[in-house]
């Protein structure tokens, strides 16, 4: 699982610097959302990923830590991913106004000579 | 819990409901908006001089005080805090002042010029007061997250295709430093378990040796999502385009958010990896040290190189920011207390010329200014036959005011004595000749000498840069192209300068401030203590258990 979650990263967060580094702005929000997931990914992992073990505690009585999961990174992954998705709008009606405004999507406001 | 410790967290609840508040009034009724607006900054002024003074209060023997506030009475590494110290206390006030100037600057025509104006400002208030507050790491992530929402409206405030270019870039450089911090974040999350950053200062000397590499690779991570935010040289070329796009009441509240980035790295280092961090201590300064003087170098080209004013004033951030970067990376209690001078009179002399400079601008033909350093790089001698005719030109007062705030200015970005920048720039110079444990006849490092110079040159550069535009602008014939400035336009200028002139006399009350925020920054054990010890209310708990 480690591994698959390791390429899974590796593939989000490459693919979404490549796009970034694109000079067309949809290449730019698309690279920014991939590089968001990777992240989201990445922070998630942090908190070592195993299966079938719960995150919040059941029982009243003694409690063992070891059979539980980490809570802490799935609630930041939760806040990170509502930012991030708030930010990602915000930024998409930016794009909208300034093609409206330049009537280009190159991301200078003017085709390259 | 009285409600003398609830005024902790009234710099984040009272902009957030202000602008929650402004949100329901129609975009029409501008002076309503503009009214609540004034009320809200003025009374953030009131409680963050209650919080500097609260800071300041001397306990036992030069120890710092610190007021810790816990969210939701949950105990510190648990739950998330709220910090105060002096530093914190510093930052909030700096904030309520530069506030109140680009208020009501804004209140002359700016604010009408888009909608939710007094919102967003309210907004990045809450966003900067929380950054300078918390003492959480993942909670400091979501305050910058609210803090740089608020700045992408703002800058796009007033519209233009020309802003909306400077904000896309300034909106996807922040969002791309923002995944940065995340990795960051987590990664130190990983290796320590613990988001608290007092918790973290106790937890990193005893990282396993195994680990420390991760830890550090999440803390350099983190570092440059900060340094992206403060400008650092080669992570700075967005900040002199963005701000100088920005319509000037924005970029003068603006000047302190490359302070944000500061401000972070000065508390993280020295609390994460300062002198009691074993292994690890010390871990970044040379970096910081050297991409410091790197951006002084870049941006005292830079001023050199700005045909407008604006781009010049954003330049001249970048030097403020390289200064202080360098000087935190030089590690010296001294050092950093004429950091902190420097930055308080940096900050609020950029913030006054960014106002400024519209007022001077109004005047001219935008295009006026490349046509005259176009003239002086061609020559030209054609003016010289009528001198004669001009005998005895009256100066019209607006242009005398303005004339007088510019050369103020000019002297507080070059550094000349008498003003504050200069007492700043000193302080740091005279930190740095005499390091701590210096031997009679020994020598300064290399690294110093680079540093005292590249301070010194970028106040040479500033000076001729501004003497260039002052020319131009003020001793330009004039024909009738007086700006008409109001009087709630020239106040807030005059009210920065003002309290330059004042860091000036009361220079030693300052300082005497600045100090024992270095000493207790670079001590932070007892930091760490009040903040892990602060106990949990008693009589909450039972409620709760019930």
């Amino acid at each position: 699982m480690e591994l698959t979650l390791a390429i899974a990263i590796g593939v989000l967060t490459g693919s979404g610097v490549w796009l970034l580094l694109r000079p067309r702005t949809f290449q730019l929000i698309i690279g920014l959302s991939l590089i968001s997931y990777g992240v989201n990914l990445f922070i998630f992992s942090m908190g070592r990923p195993r299966f079938g073990a719960p995150p919040v505690l059941l029982t009243d009585g003694a409690i063992n830590p070891a059979d539980y999961t980490d809570p802490v990174p799935q609630a930041l992954v939760l806040t990170a991913i509502v930012i991030g998705f708030a930010t990602t709008a915000l930024f998409l009606v930016v794009l909208l106004v300034s093609r409206g405004l330049t009537g280009s999507d190159h991301v200078d406001g003017r085709e390259p000579r | 819990m009285g409600w003398a410790d609830q005024i902790l967290i009234a710099p984040i609840i009272l902009p957030l409901v202000t602008g929650a508040l402004l949100l329901l009034f129609d975009e029409r009724r501008h002076f309503l908006k503009a009214m609540v607006n004034v009320v809200s900054t003025l009374l953030l002024v009131v409680v963050s001089l209650v919080l500097l003074n609260f800071a300041d209060a001397p306990v036992g023997n030069g120890a710092a005080t610190t007021g810790v506030y816990l969210l939701g009475n949950w105990a510190a590494p648990f739950g998330i805090v709220l910090v105060l110290d002096r530093l914190s206390a510093l930052m909030v006030m700096l904030t309520a002042v530069l506030a109140v100037a680009s208020l009501v600057f804004s209140l002359a025509r700016w604010h009408r010029s888009g909608p939710h104006f007094h919102t967003l400002f309210q907004l990045l208030l809450m966003g900067l007061n929380g950054a300078f507050l918390t003492g959480d790491l993942f909670n400091l992530f979501v305050f910058f997250e609210v803090l740089l929402a608020a700045s992408y409206g703002l800058v796009l405030h007033g519209s233009g295709a020309l802003r909306v270019k400077a904000g896309l870039h300034y909106i996807a450089v922040n969002l791309a430093g923002a995944s940065l911090f995340l990795i960051g974040v987590s990664l130190i999350y990983g290796v320590t378990g613990t988001l608290n950053m007092a918790d973290l200062a106790v937890r990193i000397p005893a990282v396993a040796a195994g680990d420390r590499m991760l830890l550090e690779a999440g803390a350099a991570i983190l570092g440059v999502a900060f340094l992206v935010k403060a400008g650092m040289w080669p992570l700075g070329f967005w900040l002199p385009n963005a701000y100088s796009a920005a319509a000037a009441p924005v970029a003068a509240i603006f000047a302190i958010l490359s302070k944000v980035g500061i401000y972070v790295l000065l508390r993280l280092s020295l609390l994460f990896f300062g002198a009691e961090a074993g292994a690890s201590a010390g871990f970044g300064n040379s970096w910081l040290l050297f991409g410091g003087m790197a951006t002084i170098g870049f941006g005292a080209v830079g001023v050199l190189a700005s045909q407008a004013m604006g781009r010049l004033a954003g330049f001249y951030l970048l030097v403020s920011s390289g200064t202080l970067l360098a000087a935190i990376g030089t590690d010296s209690v001294a050092v950093t207390s004429g950091a902190l001078y420097y930055m308080v009179s940096s900050t609020l002399t950029v913030s006054a010329f960014f106002l400024l400079i519209e007022l001077v601008e109004r005047a001219q033909d935008p295009a006026s200014d490349v046509l005259a350093v176009t003239m002086e790089a061609y020559g030209d001698d054609t003016d010289e036959d009528d001198i004669q005719d001009e005998v005895g030109v009256t100066i019209p007062a607006t242009l005398a005011i303005l004339g007088i705030c510019f050369a103020g200015c000019g002297v507080l970005l070059a550094g000349l004595p008498p003003l504050s920048g200069f007492i700043g720039k000193f302080a740091m110079l005279t930190a740095l000749f005499n390091p701590e444990g210096l031997a009679p006849g020994g020598g300064i490092a290399g690294g110093t000498w680079v540093l005292v110079t590249l301070i010194i040159l970028s106040g040479l550069s500033a000076m001729i840069a501004m003497t260039r535009a002052g020319i131009r602008t003020f001793w330009a014939p004039i024909e009738g192209t007086v700006p008409r400035v109001r009087v709630i336009e020239i106040a807030p200028v005059a009210f920065l300068l003002v309290l330059c002139l004042a860091l000036t006399v009361k220079g030693g009350l300052a300082m005497r401030y600045m100090d024992a925020t270095a000493q207790s920054l670079h001590a932070p054990a007892s930091y760490v203590q009040d903040v892990l010890s602060a106990e949990s209310l008693p009589g909450a708990k039972t409620e709760a258990a019930q």
